[in-house]
This record gives structure tokens, sequence and C-alpha cells, in this order.
């Protein structure tokens, strides 16, 4: 079965609500049938108002999204057939279980025979078989949340969207509700639709992530491509740990750039730099920071620790180095024989591939 | 294990039922007396006075004290053929004692109550008894007998054992257009004079009609409240408070100005040609008047209960409705609808309850067609003078309202009403 790969299609949509600011500013995307992608972004980057057009309860103020090559921008969203979780679950607070569960399919004149079927599939579907005569109120969060997930998906819809469902839970269960999504999404291949604002959540999750900021997708990529290889410095920002160095190009090659930071030169990898005098801002993951490195690393320097902050599996320290006094290292908590002291000269290394030359920020 | 349980100390070996009830103690006595305040006025000004109100109504103690030895000596009466000169006697001398104090006229108000003809029989005794004409030496019976050849008739005697009891339900039976006739038995008033039933149902038929007006009404204006964003809704929000901010009077006054047949309405329909000069509609004085005005007047009774209601519904519950398939009318229908019915439940009682005994509006703009119950009420209050009277409507009215209330109550569970 040859996938389509233009299954929705976000057609230069602009959208503003007051005719002064764009909220979304000529989104181009195209999402492949069965993929799980993901919106991310800060709150007021767009990604709701997005997830909000392509459910119905937006129009879009210019351009046009396409659902199996159809334009829909005209069709109401009982129409649309696509399923949804609500931030709030939005379970029906008068029905039980099954009557909330029932409800698309009594809408679609399915017969009853046929609905008991299905609710009890799309129940044991997300282990909660036996709690169809409860009333949402007597269940908890995390079951609540799994009725909004099992009726979005009860009657089949071809698109699922999925508004920060999981924002109300504690951190525990958000995390087995991820993996619980995510086997759910495996095993019915449903196109999902994913808007959240933790980028742990998207990461885990999904198959491609659209990092959104001031109403634009500033980068679409898969996790790791996402998180390795960040365009710009707003998704490098953004998404994980990331130590920065503000500073001037002075040396430029294909595969590598020199840059003269404040007190001192580090050699980075040029992503968005061109030329030299660019103004540039240099990351580097903390993990890719070695101390007292064995091999030989492009970059090795010397700094003085301020902070050592414990954390279980991992120790965080933070230096003081080349005039940043943020610089975090992840050190594994297996590396015992490390000195890490408060005031301590240590000596770090890292690769020039490691450090991105990035849009200056 | 019981035996444990029941041993639970404190760590100063007290136990743990009395350490808590003596450190809750002195919260119990604040929130009391916290309370007191409001259960004293509603003792003195709620209470008692239905208490008051209650025991007026069915009083009949004023008869059974004028004449104690009459109704004394006509236990053993059989009520069948005239009493018995013992009877008569009694009477005379409960009578005499009357007229020393010159009470006789209030019996024989009283007695014409109860049977015509006694107001001329009483004041024919009357003379006669002041001039002295009754010799207590012969038979007082033959001599009262040849008063007036009423008090030969044994209907008038039966009449004033009628009367005996302290307590009595005429009251209550009027105010339904009944009355116990001679055998004690109810029986309905003659047909052209049954009123009060006729202003019962149209106090009921008003009220329910205006709660339907309110809620229909009512309903989109609390939506729209509840959904519009906060500046726009602060504007509609004081436009249907604005009524309650105005006097009662001067708003049904304005209607009054509005809806007579010389008013705004109708020279407004003349003008657009709706109806002809001389063929003014009325609307006023009649039942159209009251409807009008008591809907507007009611409004906000229904609005803000529907209000306070819908603010709590997510709006991402109808979006929900209308993801999953349902058509905006049936996740209207099937989601938003059934969660209001609190807001409706207590809006609806609310305005019906009122309205069914609502006074000055009617009064005003009713006519003889648009009173109500109230009005009769007030009428016997104050320009009848007969209180009793008054308080049994008064608390039919009341006992009305509970049997709705406990109706309501059956139907749709008291816990769903929500008044904010």
């Amino acid at each position: 079965m040859s996938k389509n790969t233009e299954f929705v299609k976000f057609d230069k949509v602009d959208k503003s609500y007051d005719g002064k600011v764009l909220v979304v500013k000529d989104l181009n995307l195209n999402i492949s049938e069965g993929e799980f992608i993901t919106m991310l972004g800060p709150s007021g980057s767009g990604k709701t108002t997005c997830l909000m057009m392509l459910a119905g309860f937006e129009t879009p103020t210019n351009g046009e999204i396409y659902l199996d090559s159809n334009p829909i921008s005209n069709i109401p969203p009982h129409k649309r057939g696509i399923g949804m979780v609500f931030q709030n679950y939005a379970l029906f607070p008068h029905m039980t279980v099954y009557e909330n569960l029932a409800f698309p399919l009594r809408v679609r004149k399915v017969q009853k025979d046929e609905i008991d079927k299905k609710v009890d599939k799309a129940l044991s579907m997300v282990s909660l078989s036996g709690f169809e005569s409860r009333m949402p109120a007597q269940l908890s969060g995390g079951q609540q949340q799994r009725v909004a997930v099992a009726r979005a998906l009860v009657f089949d819809p071809a698109v699922v969207l999925m508004d920060e469902p999981l924002g109300a839970l504690d951190k525990n269960l958000r995390e087995s509700m991820q993996y619980e999504i995510k086997h759910i999404h495996e095993n019915i291949g449903v196109t999902v639709v994913y808007v959240t604002h933790d980028q742990g959540e998207a990461l885990t999750m999904s198959n491609r992530i659209a990092v959104f900021n001031d109403g634009k997708v500033q980068q679409l990529s898969s996790p790791d491509k996402l998180y390795e290889e960040p365009v710009n410095s707003f998704v490098a920002e953004f998404i994980g740990e990331n130590n920065t160095f503000g500073g001037e190009v002075t040396d430029i090659s294909k595969e590598v750039c020199k840059v003269k930071l404040q007190n001192g030169e580090i050699l980075a990898n040029p992503i968005s730099v061109n030329s030299k005098g660019d103004k540039t801002t240099v990351s580097i993951r903390p993990e890719r920071a070695l101390i007292n490195p064995k091999d030989k690393m492009d970059n090795n320097q010397t700094g003085k620790i301020e902070e050592v902050i414990y954390h279980g599996d991992h120790t965080r320290v933070r230096l003081d180095l080349l005039g940043n006094k943020e610089f975090i290292l992840k050190v594994p908590n297996s590396s015992n024989e490390l000195d890490l002291k408060l005031g301590n000269e240590i000596k770090v290394g890292w690769n020039s591939q490691d450090a991105r030359a990035l849009d200056p920020k | 294990m019981s035996n444990e349980t029941k041993q639970i100390l404190t760590t100063d070996g007290i136990p743990l039922e009395i350490s808590l009830k003596k450190a809750e103690r002195k919260n119990k006595i604040k929130a009391f007396l916290l309370v007191a305040p409001l259960l004293l006025f509603l003792i003195i000004t709620y209470i008692f006075p239905i208490g008051e109100m209650f025991t007026r109504s069915i009083d009949d103690k004023m008869i059974t004290n004028m004449l104690p030895k009459t109704f004394k000596s006509m236990e053993t009466w059989d009520g069948k053929e005239l009493p018995s000169e013992e009877v008569f006697a009694s009477f005379l001398s409960d009578f005499k004692i009357l007229v020393d104090k010159k009470e006789h006229g209030k019996l024989a108000q009283r007695l014409n109550k109860e049977k015509n003809g006694f107001n001329t029989i009483t004041k024919k005794l009357f003379r006669q008894v002041k001039r002295n004409k009754i010799d207590e030496t012969q038979s007082i019976k033959e001599q009262i007998m040849k008063v007036h050849k009423r008090w030969r008739n044994v209907e008038y005697w039966q009449a004033i054992k009628r009367t005996a009891p302290p307590y009595t339900s005429a009251k209550y039976l009027k105010a339904m257009d009944m009355y116990l006739n001679e055998d004690n038995k109810i029986t309905q008033v003659s047909e052209d004079r049954r009123i009060h039933r006729i202003l019962w149902l149209r106090t009921v038929e008003v009220a329910f009609f205006v709660t339907v007006f309110c809620f229909l009404m009512g309903y989109p204006i609390a939506h729209l409240l509840a959904t519009l964003p906060m500046k726009y809704s602060n504007l509609l929000m004081i436009c249907v408070l604005l009524p309650f901010w105005t006097s009662l009077l001067v708003r049904t006054a304005s209607w009054m100005i509005l809806l007579q047949q010389q008013g705004v309405v109708n020279d407004f329909f003349v003008i657009i040609g709706l109806v002809s000069d001389d063929n003014r509609p009325e609307m006023m004085y009649n039942k159209v008047g009251t409807y009008v005005a008591m809907t507007q007047i009611l409004l906000p009774f229904m609005v803000l209960p529907l209000y306070s209601v819908m603010k709590t519904i997510s709006p991402s519950l109808m979006r929900a409705g209308k993801s999953l398939g349902g058509t905006p009318f049936v996740a209207f229908w099937k989601v938003y609808f059934p969660l209001t019915i609190p807001g409706i439940g207590a809006g609806c009682l609310l305005v019906f309850i009122l309205a069914i005994g609502y006074y000055i509006t009617p009064a005003l703009v009713g006519g003889a067609s648009g009173t109500l119950i109230s009005n009769q009420i007030a009428y016997h209050m104050k320009t009848t003078l007969d209180w009793s009277f008054a308080s049994a409507m008064g608390l039919m009215l009341l006992g009305g309202v509970l049997v709705i209330y406990w109706l309501y109550n059956k139907l749709v569970g008291v816990d769903n009403i929500k008044l904010g």
C-alpha cells in the first residue's frame, strides 16, 4: 500500500484574528497517511490555531487545507470526520463512559449491536473494559484521558487531533500515557496530529516534529535530527539543553569556521553563516562536551566549576568557560574518579562538528 | 477490634472523640453566633407571622367565647328538631351578657355570615331584651320563638351549633368557592358566585406562561452572555440588570405609557399601518398587559441562574460534540442543553414562584381580566378587612408553592438547582 504523503496538506495558510497580527504565517505543511506528527512550540506560537483550523473550528484567513486531496475549508467540523482529543478531555459530564463513546456512533446512525462491539473494542484498547457505566467524574484524570482518546478513535476517523492531551496529568502518568498513545498509534495506523509545548513528549512520540515559533514552522524533521541538527538558534534553544557562545566569524571553509568570542576563539560547524564577519551563535549540546577528553578534540578549553548539582543518574556541572558562566556539562554517575569540586579548574573538549554556528540571537 | 477503636486516646490520655468535640466546639459556637442574627430575624419576620396567619385563618374562637353556655347546653341536642327549653334559656343569658357589653352586633354579623337572616332576628331579639319584654319566669323558648318566625326555624339553630367549634375551615373552603352546608357537607357555591376558582386558575396560568416566555427569551440571552468576550458581555449584563436598578413602580408605569390605547406602541402600529386609528387593540388592563409587563420584570431572574450555569460549561464540550460528528443542533440538544438543566430548573422555579404571588404589576396593568389571586388577598387585607380570609388565601398560595417545589424535587431533584 503506497502511502499518501500529502494526506493532510496546509497550503499557504495564513490566519489572523484581529486583522492586524498574523498568528499563522504562510504555513506549508504536508502530513503523510499514518504519520504521527507533533506541532511543538511555546504558547502563542500558532500551533493550536493550526489544529483548530484543521478541526474546522477556525477558518484560514488565506490559503487552503486539504484532507486526502479535498479542500476542507468550507466543510463544517461535524462533516470532516476528524477525531479530536481536547486539552481538558471534554468528556460529556452527564453521560456515562459508554454513552460518551457511543455518541459519535449514534449520530452516525450505527446499529446498536455494532455500537456495542465498537465501544467494547475501543475501551479494551485503552484498557478500560468494565468502566462502561461510570460517569466521567468518577474516573481519575488518567482514566478520563483514556476515555477521551477512545472516544476520538471509536468511529475510525482518518485523522486524530490531540490538543495537549496530557497537560493536566502528573509526570509519571504523563510518561506512561505517552507510550500508550504511541502504541495505539502503531497498532491502528491512524494519522495523528499532536500539539504540545512539552519537548520531551514530542521527542518520544512523534515520527516528525514541526517546531512552531512566531506563527511559522521553524524546523520540520524527525526527533533525532531536530535534536542533533537544529537549523536555527530558536530550535536549538527550545529543544533540549544548549550551551551557547555569541561571536563573529573570522575564517570560514566548507567544513569548519573560526568564531571569535569575547575572550577566545573556537572552531565550529558553519550551518547558517556564509562569510567572514557574520555574527553567529554557536550551540553545543551539554553531552557533546567531554571532561578531560582522551581522544584529540578540535576545541580544548579550561573552565572553572561554578556549581555542581546532583541529579541521580547524572551530575550537572556549571562552568565558567570562555566568558560563558552558564556552560553546562552532564557527567554520567559512573565516572566517579573525576574530582568535581567547586572552584576546580577542569579541561573540557568538543569537536567542531558538534558546535553548530547558527544565526545570531 | 471494636474494643481497639473505642480505646483511641490522645497523647494526654483523653479519648479522641471527646478531644475532637472539645476542639471543634469553639468553631461550632462561632458559626452559630454568625448565623444567629439571621435565624432570629427569620423566626421573627417569617416563621412567627406564618404561624400567626395560620391560626388567624382557622380561628373561630370569637363566637365560641360569646355563647359559652349555649354551646354547652347544645352538646346534648341532636340537631334534628328545635332545641329544648334549656338551650333557649342559656342562649338568652349569653345574649344578655353580650347586650350589656354591646357586642350583640358582632354576634349578629358573625351568625349572618353563617346563615343569611340572622341580622334581622338578632336585632329584633335585642329590642325585646332591651325593653325587658322577656319574662324569665315563663317559658323562654316560647317567648323567643314569638320574636320572629325564624327563631322557630330549626335551620337557624343548626347554624348556631355549627359555629360551636373554635376552629373552622370555612375560609379555606370559601377560597375555593365552597362552603359547609346545613348537613355539614362541602358544597359548591352557585355558579355565578364562583370568582376565586377563576382567579386561582388564572394565577397559575399567568405564572406558567410568564415562566415559559421568560425561558424562551432568557435562554438565548444567557447563552450570548456566557459566550461573548468580556467587554461585550459586561455591557449586555448591564442591560439585563438595568431593570433591577429601576423602581418596580416606574417600570410598571412605563409599560402603562407604552401599552395603553393611546400609547406609544399603538401609535406606532397606526403609523406603520398595522392597525387603523379607530380600531386600536387593547393591550392593557387585560392579560396581555400582565404578560408583557411581568415577563419583562421577571426576565433577570431567569437570565442570571441560566448565565451562571452556562458560564461553567466549557466551550470545548460543544466543539467535542461537533468534532465527533454531531450537527450543531445535535451537539446543542444532546450536550449543551442537558448541562443547562440545573439553570433552567432554578430559573423557572424562581420566576414561577415570584410570578404566582405577583401583586403590583397585575394591580396596575391587569385590569379586571388580568388581576390575580394576590390582588384578591390585598383587597381583603385593605378593603373588607377580612384578614382571616386573606390569611387563608395567603397560606394556600404558600402551600401551592411548596407543592410545586416538592413536585420539582421529585421530577428534577433539588440538588440539580444551581443559582450561581
